[in-house]
C-alpha cells in the first residue's frame, strides 16, 4: 500500500525544527553539496595525490592533519540517505523508477537529470553552497548571502520553466 | 547553553554523530513531503504542485523564528551561530547556473540523494551529475578564482542591510511567505494535474 504524502506545512515546520536543532547543537546549518565536494577531494587525493597536493582546489580541502571524509557534512549526507530510504519503505515507495513525463523518453530525461546535476554541482561551488546550505540554512540565520541565493536559484528557474515546460508538462 | 559543539559542551566525535543522526531526520522528512519525486519537485515552477514552496519557506520561518526565540531566552549565543558570508556577484551567477539545472535536472543536490536512496533512476543521474560539475570547477578553479573572490561583504545580515531590526525583518519575511502560501494555493486550483 503506499501512503499519501506528509501535510506540506508540517513537513516544514518539522525540517525547520530540525535545523533548529542542529543549530543548537553544531552551531551550523544543514547542507548537502559541501558533502560530494569532500567525496570528490578525498577521491581525488587517493587517485592522484600529487595534483590534489599542487591543486588549489583539493588542497584547501585535504591535507596530512584532517581526511576530508572526516566531515560533518559527509556524516549528514549519509543520514538522508538512510532517513529517505526508512521513509520510502515505510511509505511503500520503494522501487526503482526512472521518473519522467509520459511525453519524453526515458533517455532524455536520464540525459537531462545529468546536466542539470552538473549544472547544479558546478553552481553551488561558484556560489559557495546549494539550496540547503545557501539558501535554506543561511535565510534561518537572515544572512544577507541565503536571501540572494534564494532569489537567484528559484528566480532563475522560474523564468526558465517556460523553455523546459515540455520536458515537465 | 547552546550551541553545544562550538563551547566544547560535546565532544568533535559527538557532533559528527548527531550529524548523522540530524542527517537522518532531515531525509526522512524530505522524504515524506515528497521531495523525491522530481515531477512534485518542478511543480512549483509550472503552478501545479508547490509543495517545494511550503516546504521550504515553513522551514525556513520556524528555524529563524526558533534562533531568534532562542536567542531572546539566552538559549543559544546566535555570535556562535555560523552566518554564510556574502560574496555578492558569485552568489548570483551561481545561484543562476544552479537554477538552470533545477529546471533541467528536477532536483537539487540533498533532494536528488533523497530520492536515488527509495530508487529513482533519474536523481541518480542528476547526483552522479554534481560529482561532474564539482570536478569540472575544481579543475578550472585558478581560472574562475579571481571571480570566486569578487563582491565580499563581510557575513552581514539581510536586515543590518535595511537598517531594521532583527524582528521587523522576520516579520517581513513571514508576512511575505504567507502571501506566497496565499499564491501557492492558488496557483493550484489554477493548474491542477490528476496523476503526475
Amino acid at each position: 500500500m503506499r501512503l499519501k504524502h506528509m501535510n506540506p506545512y508540517l513537513a516544514g515546520v518539522l525540517l525547520g525544527l530540525t535545523l533548529l536543532l542542529t543549530f543548537f547543537i553544531s552551531g551550523r546549518g544543514l547542507g548537502a553539496s559541501g558533502a560530494v565536494k569532500k567525496v570528490l577531494v578525498a577521491a581525488v587525493a587517493t587517485a592522484a595525490p600529487e595534483h590534489a597536493a599542487e591543486s588549489a582546489f583539493y588542497s584547501k580541502y585535504s591535507g596530512v592533519d584532517k581526511h576530508p571524509l572526516r566531515a560533518w557534512l559527509v556524516f549528514e549526507m549519509l543520514g538522508v540517505a538512510i532517513g529517505g530510504f526508512l521513509s520510502g519503505a515505510i511509505a511503500g515507495r520503494l522501487k526503482f523508477r526512472n521518473e519522467h513525463s509520459p511525453k519524453i523518453t526515458s533517455k532524455r530525461r536520464a540525459v537531462l537529470a545529468g546536466i542539470g546535476g552538473i549544472l547544479f554541482g558546478f553552481g553551488s561551488q561558484l556560489g559557495r553552497g546549494c539550496t540547503s546550505g545557501s539558501a535554506l540554512t543561511g535565510m534561518a540565520v537572515l544572512s544577507l548571502q541565503g536571501f540572494i541565493a534564494m532569489m537567484s536559484i528559484f528566480g532563475t528557474a522560474f523564468i526558465m520553466a517556460y523553455f523546459f515546460r515540455k520536458n515537465w508538462i | 547553553m547552546g550551541p553545544l559543539f562550538p563551547q566544547e559542551i560535546i565532544s568533535g566525535n559527538w557532533n559528527l554523530f548527531l550529524a548523522f543522526i540530524m542527517g537522518i531526520l532531515f531525509g526522512f522528512i524530505l522524504e515524506q513531503a515528497g521531495f523525491s519525486s522530481s515531477r512534485k519537485l518542478v511543480g512549483v515552477f509550472y503552478g501545479y504542485d508547490t509543495v517545494v514552496l511550503k516546504v521550504f519557506l515553513t522551514a525556513a520561518v520556524t528555524a529563524m523564528l526558533g534562533l531568534l526565540y532562542f536567542s531572546l531566552f539566552g538559549w543559544i549565543d546566535l555570535s556562535l551561530v555560523y552566518v554564510n558570508p556574502t560574496y555578492l556577484w558569485p552568489t548570483i551567477v551561481g545561484g543562476i547556473i544552479m537554477g538552470v539545472g533545477f529546471i533541467m535536472g528536477g532536483y537539487c543536490p540533498g533532494t536528488s540523494l533523497c530520492a536515488s536512496a527509495i530508487g529513482k533512476i533519474d536523481a541518480m543521474f542528476f547526483f552522479g551529475g554534481i560529482f561532474i560539475g564539482i570536478f569540472f570547477f575544481a579543475e578550472g578553479y585558478p581560472l574562475v578564482k579571481h571571480f570566486y573572490m569578487s563582491g565580499f561583504m563581510g557575513a552581514p545580515k539581510a536586515y543590518e542591510l535595511l537598517g531594521i531590526s532583527g524582528g521587523v525583518f522576520a516579520l517581513l519575511v513571514i508576512i511575505a511567505a504567507a502571501l506566497m502560501f496565499w499564491g501557492g494555493e492558488w496557483a493550484e486550483k489554477k493548474f491542477p494535474r490528476e496523476e503526475y
